[in-house]
Parts: C-alpha cells; structure tokens; sequence
C-alpha cells in the first residue's frame, strides 16, 4: 500500500479512537448533569433558602444545611490556606532539593491521595473522641486537612512553571530573596494559586465522608461551633437514604445546588486562567 | 572610538578568575580588564564561558549551589568574589539584563521602580523623576509616557527588553551587564536597542556579551575573544577585527570555526 495512504489511515484510525474515548467519557458527564438537573430543577423554591429542614412530612428547605456548610467550608479555607501556601513557597522556593523538602513533599503527595474518609476518623479519634461530641469546629479541620495537600501541591506546581529569568532579572536589580519571592514569583504565580485554592473549594464542597465522623449534622440552626453543624453533604445523604418523599426531593435539590457551585467555582477558575494567559 | 580610554582606570580588574560548575572548570585564568566607560564585547562560540564570565561579576551565580569562582575581580579595590562582599549592595553598583525580556508582573512604572525601592527611599515627585529619566535613557520614554501603569508584559519584544534597559539604568549603576540582549529581537529592535547602548556608554562601564560578531564589531570599543573557558585575545575592537594576533581568533571571526 502507498505509505501516504497508509499514514492517513492509521491517522483517520486514531481519531476515531480518540474521539470513541471522548464521547464515553462525556456521556456519563452529560447523563449525571441532566439527572441532576431535572430532579433538582423541580424541588428548588425560594422556601429551600428560607426554611430550616423540616420533619418528614412536612414544609422546610435547607437554609441551616446551606449556612452550615458556607461556615464549614469558609473557616477550613480560613484555617488551610494561609499555612498551605507558606509550604507550597517553602518548597518551591527553598526546599526544592533539601531533605525536609522532599520528605514534605513526599508526605503531601500521600496525603493528597489519602482517602477522605480516613482523614474523618483521624479528627474523630483525636479531637470528637475527646470533646466527646460531635462539634462543627471539628469538621471544619478535617476539611481543612483536605485542602492542605491541594493547596500546597498547585502552589508548588505554580511557583516551579515560573521562569528562573525572572527570578534572576530580580536578583540582578539587588533584590533580597524574600523580596523576589513575594514581589515576583508569587504574582506571577497569582492566578494559578488562586486556581489552586477555588479547586480545594470545589472539592471540600461536596465531601460527605470526613462530615459524617466529625459535624454530623443537625436538623436546627445553630450557629455554635461546638455543637454538630447542619450541612449539605450529610443532609443529601441522609435525606436521600430515608423512605419520605419530600425528603428525598428535598435532597435533589441540595445536589442541584452543590453541582451548581462546583461547576460555577470550575468556570470561574478556568476563565481566570485564561484571562491571564491572554495578558 | 573614544580617547578618553587612557585616561580612566579599568572600572574592573580580572585577575586569574577560575570559574566551576560542579567539578567542571567552565573559566581557566581568566586576566582581563574592562575599561570605565567604554564598552567592552564578549565573543565566542556556546560554551565558551563568555556567559559565565559576565555571571561572575554580579556574583549571579550565588544563587546556585555547587557554582564557584576562584580569583580576583577587583572593583574600587575591592575583590568582588570576597564572601563578605554584601551582593545586594554589589548588584546596585553592577546591573545585568537578560537575553529574554523579563517584564515583571506588574504595571511599567512599578517594574522601574522595583529596583530603585531596593536602594533608595524616594519621595513619590522624585521617583516619578527618576523613572522618566530612565525610561529616556532606554529610549522608550515617548512610547509608553502615557501608558505606566499598565502591565509590562503588555509591550512589545523590543519595548519589554527597552523596559528591562530602563529597570537596570534606574538603579544607577556603574556597570551594565548586558548578556545578550538582542537575540530574542527582530533586526529594527536590534538596532535601537544598539544605538541605545552607544548612548549609554556616556554615562556607564558595559560589558555586553553577544554571538553576533558583526554587533560586536559595531558597539563595542574593546572585544575579548574566548574558547573553552580560556580567553584567546583580548584588544581593541578595530585591532581584533582587523588584524588578530591568534590564529584562532581569526579563525572564528572569518567562519572558519564556531
């Protein structure tokens, strides 16, 4: 056979493949969007931000679930963040080849794949076990401790795709390293951290498992860290899970709103990152 | 050529400078002086440590570990290469722009100021002052006089490296290191960027280090010619080009190697 006529073959091949591969992927994509959509579209009211869950049977929405998990999620960013971003500097910018840096980096790379539901029990033994209740305090650490290794990872990740030249450029003006650092690197890394951080969000949003051993939940409102927090994830899976109707609408609807702010947060992140790119 | 060249000191004394990678000698005995307000060309093929040279005159390569250099480099009589020598005060006195340009994030105003803040304490009417001096001297005043505070990044090739010129004249250096400026540039910015350094020389010591010869031939008052770390001749410019002494030199500069 001709090689020309061979070669757009084998390619004409691996472009069905390639395009086979995408749509298998996109399909169930796709399928989980619009099951999402068209039970949860139904169940959303203006009640859903107003009312507290209710009984079975009767009228409520979700507005302590949405609360409690706007402060959980909001004080564990509060709490990772800051520390999170120090190290990712710490090991890109100072550690790279130390000792302590690739013994941190190696331990975060575990962490980054420890099973969430692991990260749970760890804060349910050392701290719920001890205050001896559930308490929201605690699942705010324990999502905290998921958005660590996140955080630190695409810090990292960010800081290294910096060019030396401009790290140099800036020594070369006299600069002291702290200086480069903060003043250079780290905003020319803005966008990519602050990427970073919107994607721990997303991801910490929807996690049931680390909740269930540590806030719980609770069908009132309540405010007090020390006592266990309604949220989002528990409410879904516990509403979801129960025999009543209007419980189990009453969870699509939470499922709608948590997909809804986890595409939302992706949007945003990848707008931002193009926007920069175009600069 | 200029005829003030005999009676100025050299600005810099290099005195059997050896320089390692690792265990790797990239320098061997190096002895070179760079002439005050002149400017000085370095040439050569890749890898011959012309690079590396202008490297150890700010100390850039303290920013890597295993890198060394041994030997004198002396300036107002004082051997840069000390482990004393304060670099942050060194790097106000010896400036250095890159092959590529390198805008920092940040709007054109802040990346000439950034440099300055490091050294001086100005008042805002006087830092104003000091950056539409500098831009005027990188000859790119007119062209972004009315657009500062936008990012540096924003600008053309040729403008972001005439920005990178600004930010290194604004510290007001004795020394310019110039490590190839013009290989990321189309020829119209090259040129500028040329009759640029021609002015500057007015006012600093410049060492430029370029692949071009035919640039070196026409910037530069004196030119050291290097092969494998070794420095083969060193002279005037015109002497070099026109009548070398080594073999070796002539051979590079009419093709015959490189």
């Amino acid at each position: 056979m001709d090689l020309a006529v061979k070669r757009k073959l084998i390619n004409a091949f691996a472009l069905a493949c390639s395009l086979l591969a995408m749509v298998f992927g996109l399909f169930w994509l796709a399928w989980i969007l619009w099951m999402v959509i068209g039970q949860g579209i139904g169940a959303l009211s203006l009640s859903l931000f107003t009312q507290m869950t209710p009984p079975p049977g009767s009228a409520g929405g979700l507005l302590n679930a949405i609360v409690g998990s706007a402060i959980l999620v909001g004080l564990a960013m509060l709490m990772a963040t800051p520390a999170a971003i120090l190290a990712g500097i710490y090991l890109a910018e100072y550690g790279q080849q130390t000792i302590l840096g690739k013994v941190t980096r190696f331990i975060n790379d575990i962490l980054l794949s420890a099973p969430s539901i692991v990260i749970g029990l760890f804060v349910y033994a050392v701290y719920v076990a001890h205050a001896g209740k559930f308490s929201g305090m605690s699942g705010a650490i324990a999502l905290a401790l998921l958005v660590i290794p996140v955080v630190v990872r695409t810090t990292e990740d960010m800081l290294t795709l910096v060019p030396n030249a401009l790290r140099e450029a800036a020594f070369a003006l006299g600069a002291p390293k702290w200086k480069v650092i903060l003043m250079v690197t780290v905003r020319s890394a803005k966008t990519g951290i602050v990427t970073g951080i919107l994607l721990a969000v997303a991801r910490i949003s929807g996690e049931t498992a680390p909740l269930l051993f540590t806030s719980l939940s609770n069908q009132f409102w309540s405010l007090d860290l020390s006592e266990p927090m309604a949220n989002l994830p528990v409410t879904i899976f516990k509403f979801a899970m129960s025999p009543f109707k209007d419980w189990q609408e009453l969870a699509w609807a939470g499922v709608f709103l948590i997909t809804l702010g986890v595409l939302s947060l992706n949007i945003i992140a990848r707008v931002m990152f193009r926007k920069e790119e175009q600069r | 050529m200029s005829n003030n060249d005999k009676t100025l000191p050299p600005q810099i004394r290099i005195r059997n400078l050896n320089f390692y990678y690792g265990k790797t000698r990239a320098l061997n005995n190096v002895n070179l002086d760079i002439h005050q307000k002149q400017i000085t060309a370095l040439i050569g093929p890749s890898g011959c440590g012309k690079s590396t040279l202008l490297r150890t005159i700010n100390r850039m390569y303290d920013l890597y570990p295993g890198q060394r250099a041994e030997g004198e480099l002396l300036m107002d009589g004082k051997n840069i290469l000390d482990k004393d020598v304060d670099t942050i005060a060194l790097r106000a006195k010896v400036g250095m722009v890159f092959q590529k340009p390198t805008p920092f994030p940040m709007s054109i105003y802040d990346n000439i100021a950034f440099g300055v803040r490091m050294h001086e304490k100005l008042t805002r009417i006087q830092m104003d002052d000091r950056i539409e001096w500098a831009l005027t001297k990188a000859a790119l005043w007119d062209e972004v006089k009315d657009i500062l505070h936008r990012q540096g990044t924003s600008l053309s090739g040729g403008q972001q490296q005439r920005l990178c010129i600004a930010r290194g004249v604004a510290v007001k250096p004795r020394v310019l290191l110039l490590d190839e400026p013009t290989s990321a540039l189309d020829p119209i910015s090259t040129m500028r960027i040329e009759e640029l350094v021609h002015e500057l020389k007015s006012e600093f010591t410049i060492a430029i280090v370029t692949h071009n010869m035919q640039q070196a031939a026409r910037v530069s008052d004196y030119t050291a010619y290097m092969y494998l770390g070794d420095l083969i001749e060193f002279g005037k410019t015109d002497d070099i080009f026109i009548k070398p002494q080594d073999k070796r030199t002539e051979d590079y500069l009419t093709g015959r190697m490189g």
